[in-house]
């Protein structure tokens, strides 16, 4: 199931790190599919959210027809065969481009990545210059503030990308358009359980636009799956039904609206407290080098990257979700992939 | 329900009813003669406290039920107190459970109350139950326990599938009412509108819009045509324009009609045929429904809409233009529900074609900014205002507002009762100004003094709350999300609103502090929710302890810690901890 999830890929892989800064931002490129370890942060595998030695997990036996590119921490929809976009990542990937502009940066045209972001760009078939400019865009814009990086499992049929891309073009137009008043550019719409307080029965068809799996009124759906998300920092907890997302980048754009208010400190009762404008240049500063990753904890109990899995897979097992800082998610990744393949 | 006291006057013998008092000025069958007269329960209420035979000619004379928190009373004190009674309304859930905020099993099962009302009120002819869980099992039991059975209104209600309501339609040979609104339950399942025998015509209100299965068309029409006193007729989805158009035929006289789709290839003679259905209906005053409504068929309805006094488009998204177009043939609107897809533009055509408007709601298109939409603003609510002086009712989801704004809105409009604006970002300061929007809701508290619910949204401090306290003296209902700066706020709310009932709170920086304030002041109101705030299980346990006639429930989020209480909902009660209180609900 995973490798049908994620691709096949037998390509360069490129491991990346999460810390920008960090000395350790080993990328152990391999050939082919003698690939096997998957080293994030340069670290070993540990279940603990604390920060270890480095060293090389090693991971055993990865099939070589997983798409571990597929994994990486990128925003983009894997299932793009592209070399070119692989590469593409590869080395935007190892580009140590300012991570969280507040204004949508021309420069990300082309190469979606920046630090260790992964674009829409990478990973999408077909993919179009001008398409890219809005992702580019959009996506710099939506991740003002919180690192979240996710993969997603390839679900990139061009409908939905255009959708998405459509949604970060906004985003990016949004930045744009709302420039006398800096809280109108993360404009967090926090998809919080039960906010905005529209009835879940309501159903507002916006036919043309949305997409099939769009719940624009939030229906819960079979069973809701309520997790708490926290964020290291944040004065109090959120609850999200994940069964309201249906991909990772949905719910990476759901909490990244949620949570950039605390990072900007401007929206909700800790706001009140720094509700002093912030100019552009001074969120700058405060964002950059600050770097949050998103982690779950798993059925298990064990603290594991976002994003590692399939969707499906991610959702059955994710108990709560935390977006932490990266210096203290070192070590997650290689756990998940690996847990995965022992329960395949 | 504050009297919950079960003695019997000395001089009356409960089983015979009560008899002449000898003190009394006048014999106790006069004053159930004029008791008779007052049908509202607040004033009932007022009565039954006067005095023991006042109490006594009350409950002999009460029909009508009101039992606004199912849990604040329960069935056996109820039928003990009131002996004759025909109708009842029951409320369940705190609200906040239409936003998915309560676990599913959370409680408010109507069942136990069938099982009372079996024995004890035979002649029950109306029930009417607003977020309650409903199984089939109750409606069967509804169906076989009261031969006279008239009317079913379900609002919010959840459990229930197409097999009870069959049970119903097969049984109750005098049903009038069959009303379901806002049902959680969507599958519920057709074959119930088949139930109804053949025979069956006193159908009076048929609404089963929310309802999304299909249907028999033919047995719908069948029993439109032979229901000759139909005159709310609200149908699903599932029902295309040329069906409605056959069942319009049947029921020229409705005065509320819900449509089913509204868009659907016509052939010419159909439009025509359409067009004249709905010009034929005289007496339309309420119009809904209308899903996928566009330019095309939008004008379809014009000849129905003379005498419209609520325009229901909270299913149809439009755009400006058509929905201008539209408004000009409906002068006399007084309530009128719209999607923000017709934005500001939209807005100004109500300003400008329905003088007459005193109830507004703008409901969002896309509330999770999927897709960025701008929606409305400040400058639609306005150009309401300023068009619309008897607007008393507005419920208003926007992105952006400013102070200024609504301090002239109030300025244009001061008769509000309900105020319930919504800004999606939560958090979110005026977008001009960057400031709180504490002088907004200051001036609205300030201004209208007839104020009696109220939303608050937006960048908010504890200013807005001392406004609040200090202003909206006929404030029953507020409901906070978001907003405040410290136990301060909630306080404020707590000394100032003397008729407050209701207090619903969310992700507020209120704490034990705030919540033990008002322990006094939550036996006089009807419930609290807290959820997401700085409330602790100590404090709970504190308030519980010390009110020994509330219900302090807790509901804790899985790997919550054990300290925080997430989820606290509060309500008096006569009734004790609850009996039914599933697992995660922690009654201290």
């Amino acid at each position: 199931m995973l490798s049908a999830q994620l691709g096949v890929e037998g390509q360069s892989q490129c491991n990346v790190s999460l810390m920008a800064s960090s000395a350790s931002a080993d990328c152990i490129t391999q050939n082919g599919s003698s690939l096997k370890e998957r080293n994030y942060l340069g670290l070993s595998d540990c279940s603990s959210v604390d920060s270890s030695a480095v060293s090389c997990g090693a991971d055993t036996e990865i099939k070589s027809n997983l798409n571990l590119k597929a994994t990486e921490l990128t925003l983009g929809l894997p299932g793009s065969q592209s070399p070119h976009h692989q590469e593409l990542s590869f080395t935007a990937l190892l580009d140590e481009k300012q991570l969280f502009p507040l204004i949508p940066s021309k420069d990300a045209q082309k190469s979606v990545v920046s630090g260790n972001k992964r674009g829409f760009a990478d990973t999408v078939d077909g993919f179009s210059d001008s398409k890219s400019a809005m992702l580019g865009e959009g996506k710099n814009w939506m991740f003002n503030g919180v690192g979240v990086m996710l993969t997603n499992k390839p679900c990139g049929t061009q409908p939905l990308v255009k959708t998405e891309a459509t949604t970060l073009k906004e985003c990016g137009n949004n930045v744009n358009n709302g420039g006398s008043n800096t809280n109108n550019a993360p404009a967090a719409k926090a998809q919080v359980v039960g906010w905005p307080p529209v009835r879940s029965f309501r159903k507002n068809s916006l036919a043309a636009t949305s997409k099939n799996n769009d719940e624009v009124d939030g229906k819960p759906g079979p069973t809701a799956l309520f997790v708490k998300v926290s964020m290291d920092g944040a004065p109090y907890l959120r609850k999200v039904d994940l069964r309201t997302y249906s991909t990772y980048q949905e719910l990476s754009s759901g909490l990244e609206k949620m949570f950039s208010c605390f990072t900007l400190g401007q929206c909700g009762p800790a706001g009140a407290q720094t509700r002093e404008m912030m100019s552009e240049s001074k969120l700058r500063d405060l964002l950059h080098g600050s770097e949050y990753v998103l982690t779950y904890e798993d059925k298990d109990g064990d603290w594991m990257l976002v994003g590692d899995v399939p969707w499906q897979m991610f959702i059955a097992s994710c108990k709560r979700l935390k977006i932490m800082k990266g210096s203290d998610a070192i070590g997650l990744a290689p756990r998940a992939v690996e847990k995965s393949k022992n329960r395949n | 329900m504050d009297h919950p006291s079960e003695d019997s006057p000395s001089s009356s013998d409960k089983s015979l009813g009560p008899t002449n008092h000898p003190q009394l000025p006048f014999p106790d069958e006069v004053l159930e003669k004029v008791l008779s007269f007052v049908n509202s329960h607040k004033d009932r209420s007022s009565v039954s406290l006067v005095r023991k035979d006042w109490y006594n000619a009350e409950r002999w004379t009460r029909s009508k039920l009101f039992i606004g928190n199912c849990y604040s009373v329960s069935p056996e004190i109820v039928a003990r107190r009131f002996p004759r009674i025909k109708s009842v309304t029951l409320k369940g859930k705190p609200r906040f459970s239409d936003f998915n905020m309560l676990p599913r099993d959370w409680g408010a099962n109507v069942h136990p109350w069938l099982v009372m009302f079996a024995k004890v009120y035979p002649f029950l002819e109306e029930l009417r139950l607003k977020r309650m869980t409903v199984t089939d099992e109750s409606l069967e039991l509804l169906a076989k326990s009261f031969s006279g059975f008239k009317a079913l209104s379900l609002s919010s209600c959840d459990g229930f599938t197409e097999n009870g309501l069959k049970a119903l339609a097969s049984h109750c040979r005098n049903l009038t009412e069959l009303d379901i609104q806002d049902s959680i339950s969507e599958d519920v399942g057709g074959g119930w509108l088949s139930s109804f025998p053949e025979n069956f015509s006193s159908l009076e209100v048929l609404n089963f819009a929310s309802l999304n299965s299909d249907i028999s068309f033919d047995d719908l029409e069948r029993l439109v045509s032979r229901c000759k006193s139909l005159r709310v007729l609200k149908v699903n989805e599932t029902i295309s324009l040329d069906q409605l158009q056959r069942l319009l035929v049947h029921a020229p006289l409705l005065t509320e009609l819900g449509t089913g789709s509204f868009m659907q290839e016509l052939t010419p003679r159909q439009y025509e045929e359409v067009e004249t259905a709905f010009s034929n209906c005289k007496n339309l005053e309420a119009l809904s429904g209308l899903w996928d409504a566009n330019s095309l068929y939008l004008p379809l309805l014009y000849g129905a809409c003379a005498g419209l006094t609520f325009l229901n488009l909270s299913d149809a998204p439009l755009q400006s233009g058509d929905f201008a177009n539209l408004l000009v043939h409906c002068p006399n609107l007084r309530r009128l529900w719209v999607i923000d897809t017709v934005e500001d533009k939209g807005l100004e055509a109500v300003g400008s074609s329905c003088p007459l408007l005193e109830e507004l709601r703008v409901f969002p298109a896309d509330p999770y900014d999927r897709h960025h939409r701008d929606g409305v603003s400040e400058s639609g609510f306005l150009a309401v205002s300023h068009g619309c002086p008897k607007l008393h009712y507005v419920l208003y989801f926007c992105r952006r507002m400013t102070n200024a704004a609504v301090i002239t809105i109030v300025k244009n409009c001061p008769d509000f009762t309900h105020f319930r604006l919504c800004i999606m970002t939560p958090g979110q300061p005026d977008h001009l100004t960057n400031e709180p929007m504490d002088e907004a809701f200051g001036a609205v508290a300030k201004t209208c003094t007839k104020l009696k619910r109220l939303s608050v949204s937006g960048l908010l401090t504890d200013v807005s709350f001392e406004y609040i306290g200090k202003y909206a003296k006929n404030l029953e209902t507020l409901s906070v999300a978001f907003a405040g700066s410290s136990d301060w706020g909630m306080q404020s709310v707590l000394e100032g609103c003397p008729k407050l009932r209701k207090l619903e709170i969310r992700d507020c920086p209120f704490g034990n502090t705030a919540l033990l304030s008002g322990k006094l002041k939550y036996e006089t109101m009807r419930s609290l929710w807290m959820s997401a705030c700085n409330v602790t299980m100590k404090g709970c346990g504190i308030l519980a302890r010390e009110m020994p006639r509330l219900n302090v429930e807790v509901i804790n989020d899985e790997g919550s810690d054990g300290s925080q209480a997430d989820k606290v909902y509060v309500y008096r009660t006569v009734a004790g901890p609850r009996r039914d209180a599933p697992g995660f609900v922690l009654t201290l």
